[in-house]
């Protein structure tokens, strides 16, 4: 593929933090992976391999250990370095990006309109008018205008979510980022954030990726996904492969990671996820915490 | 046995393991203190810098509306509490004196002691201890349970500057507003001496008056007020530190509160001393 197509290049990505007895704890060590222009790409693994770190690297919230994170938005002559970006280049770079926390994150000072005015009062020199018929397309494209001048502490989990897509797209980002968008929603209002987001990568052609634990929910919406497995990359390919893996029988299978990432999709117990102590990789990684 | 010998080694190498550790800790206690100070230098410089940018960049909004906010937040909702603790320093200073003026024959000088005392000490400490309590406090549990809800990296990722944003409302607001308290804390302060001299003391109202205006300079007053300024100044900055710095979710909100009212108070009086000292030295 030529290097136009490619959104953000990840090219052996390091991170790792200092715990408090001054030890180091590597959480990634050696990411590599191509987001392309206007795809939906799935980042998923077990609890604790590293996928909200990832994102938060993604995003230049934590300063990389090693390798790089090249983007290349429209803005943009040549693919740039996150790390070598300064404050006002990243803060450009942010304009163009938008993020759905997990939570939603709605500043709780602000009704839901203002948390989806601030961008635009702060980044787009419009009238007060104009902002106003954003925030309500905005909000409308989310199914939230009922309750545009609620506080957030008044609004449930899945409503937060989608106040929190509102704002994320309130500047028309070329990449959404989404932490575990359906974590903790049941399956309806799940299903309808998919459909959001599917929308707008379809129709606006937005580059997405996504973080999630949900099988049906990253089966339906993904274009590639990719599988992380202690810090490293264990797969990475298009949905069709990862069918293709899920709906075959690991007997046949001839690696173990076709097996462990069978185990995982289906979300078996018993696998090589599982080891003779009965214990899996991931409560290993509790444990090791602990 | 040879176990004796064995253990007299273990117990030295013990010992010495001991001091190298309390060293150790000396100097990890003493590293801590220097990044604390340095972070707390280096939100003060952002502070100053995004005030600055806010007032004279015409690309960067003030947000006047959170200041105002924060404004009312601060000073107005404190200043019942203020003039309450003042007025009672005011009774408490006049009759702890009263006894010994007397022996010298000078009670009316109680009206002296209370106004110097007041405007040029106690106004300005106490409305201080105040304000970490009741703004200090506040502020680092609502920073920190911004950080805990994302909010800050939100602001970050939309491109927002946090400091920009929550530290100077918050640090204009505590200063602005600690300086006007202190004006009010100094009137009622001396009240409260006026009140005690007059009905308990049986000194003649005239009089009172009459020694407080005489014995106060205008630099008594202006130096309670620049120190009230500072102390305003670095419990906001305190309270912002704290607070960015939670960890581990509604228990370290709950740290952050108490350790911004701890330090707030031993900054809050080891500066005063400098104050005083620096005041002393050059007569003022
Ligand atoms: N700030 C930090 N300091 C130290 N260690 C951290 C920090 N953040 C994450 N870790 C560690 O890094 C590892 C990966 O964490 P991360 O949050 O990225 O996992 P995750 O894949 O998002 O898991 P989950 O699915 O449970 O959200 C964990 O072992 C965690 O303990
Ligand atoms: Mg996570």
């Amino acid at each position: 593929m030529s290097e136009q197509d490619v959104a953000i290049s990840v090219r052996d990505l390091r991170k790792s933090f200092a715990r408090p007895d001054g030890t180091e704890i590597q959480v990634l060590k050696g990411v590599t992976v191509d987001v392309l222009r206007g795809e939906t790409l799935i980042i998923m693994g077990g609890s604790g391999c590293g996928k909200s770190t990832f994102l938060n690297c993604l995003i230049g919230e934590y300063e990389i250990s090693g390798g790089e994170i090249l983007y290349q938005t429209k803005k943009m002559e040549a693919p740039r370095d996150i790390g070598k970006m300064d404050e006002a280049n990243l803060n450009e770079l942010r304009m163009s990006i938008g993020i759905l926390f997990q939570s939603g994150a709605l500043f709780n000072s602000m009704t839901v309109a203002d948390n989806v005015a601030l961008p635009l009062i702060e980044h787009s020199y419009v009238d007060q008018s104009i902002i106003d018929i954003v925030v309500t397309l905005k909000l409308q494209q989310v199914k939230m205008l009922a309750h545009r001048d609620k506080m957030p502490s008044h609004l449930s989990g899945g409503q937060k979510k989608r106040a929190g897509l509102a704002r994320a797209t309130a500047l028309d980002p070329e990449i959404l980022f989404y932490d575990e968008p359906s974590a903790g929603l049941d399956p309806v209002t799940s299903a309808a954030i998919d459909e959001l987001m599917m929308d707008l990568s379809k129709k606006l052609h937005v580059t997405t990726v996504v973080v999630t634990h949900e099988m049906d929910s990253a089966f339906r919406i993904a274009d590639r996904m990719v599988m992380l497995e202690q810090g490293r990359v264990l797969r990475i390919g298009t949905r069709q492969d990862f069918e293709t893996i899920r709906d075959a029988d690991p007997r046949d299978m001839t690696t173990q990671d076709d097996q462990l990432i069978h185990q995982f999709l289906n979300g078996a117990s018993s696998g090589p996820l599982t080891d003779a102590e009965g214990m899996t990789e991931f409560e290993k990684l509790i444990r090791a915490d602990g | 046995m040879s176990e004796s010998p064995t253990n007299r080694s273990g117990f030295l190498s013990r010992a010495v393991e001991h001091v190298g550790e309390f060293a150790y800790a000396r100097v990890d206690h003493l590293g801590a203190g220097v990044r604390y100070m340095g972070g707390m230098a280096f939100l003060f410089w952002d502070t100053c810098v995004w005030s600055y940018r806010g007032w004279f960049d015409p690309r960067i909004k003030f947000g006047w509306s959170s200041l105002t906010a924060q404004m009312v937040r601060v000073g107005v909702k404190s200043v019942g509490i203020v003039c309450i603790v003042e007025i009672f320093i005011g009774v408490i200073l006049a009759l702890q004196l009263a006894p010994t003026l007397k022996t010298y024959g000078q009670l009316e000088r109680v009206a002296d002691v209370v106004a110097i005392a007041i405007v040029r000490e106690l106004g300005p400490l106490l409305t201080a201890i105040v304000l970490s309590g009741f703004a200090g406090a506040s502020i680092a549990a609502e920073v920190g349970a911004m950080v805990e809800s994302e909010e800050i990296k939100a602001l970050r990722a939309h491109a927002l500057n946090p400091v920009r944003f929550l530290v100077v409302p918050r640090f204009i607001a505590t200063t602005m507003m600690i300086v006007i308290l202190c004006v009010v804390a100094d009137y009622v302060g001396v009240f409260g001496g006026f009140l005690t001299s007059v009905y308990i003391l049986d000194v003649p109202p005239q009089l009172y008056i009459t020694l407080t205006q005489s014995a106060l300079r205008t630099t008594d007053f202006v130096t309670g007020l620049v120190k009230a300024g500072v102390f305003g100044a670095v419990i906001a900055l305190i309270a912002c530190y704290e607070g960015f710095h939670v960890t581990g979710g509604p228990a370290g909100v709950g740290r952050a509160t108490t350790s911004t009212v701890v330090k707030s108070i031993v900054a809050l009086i080891g500066i005063d001393a400098v104050f005083t000292a620096v005041f002393y030295a050059l007569g003022i």
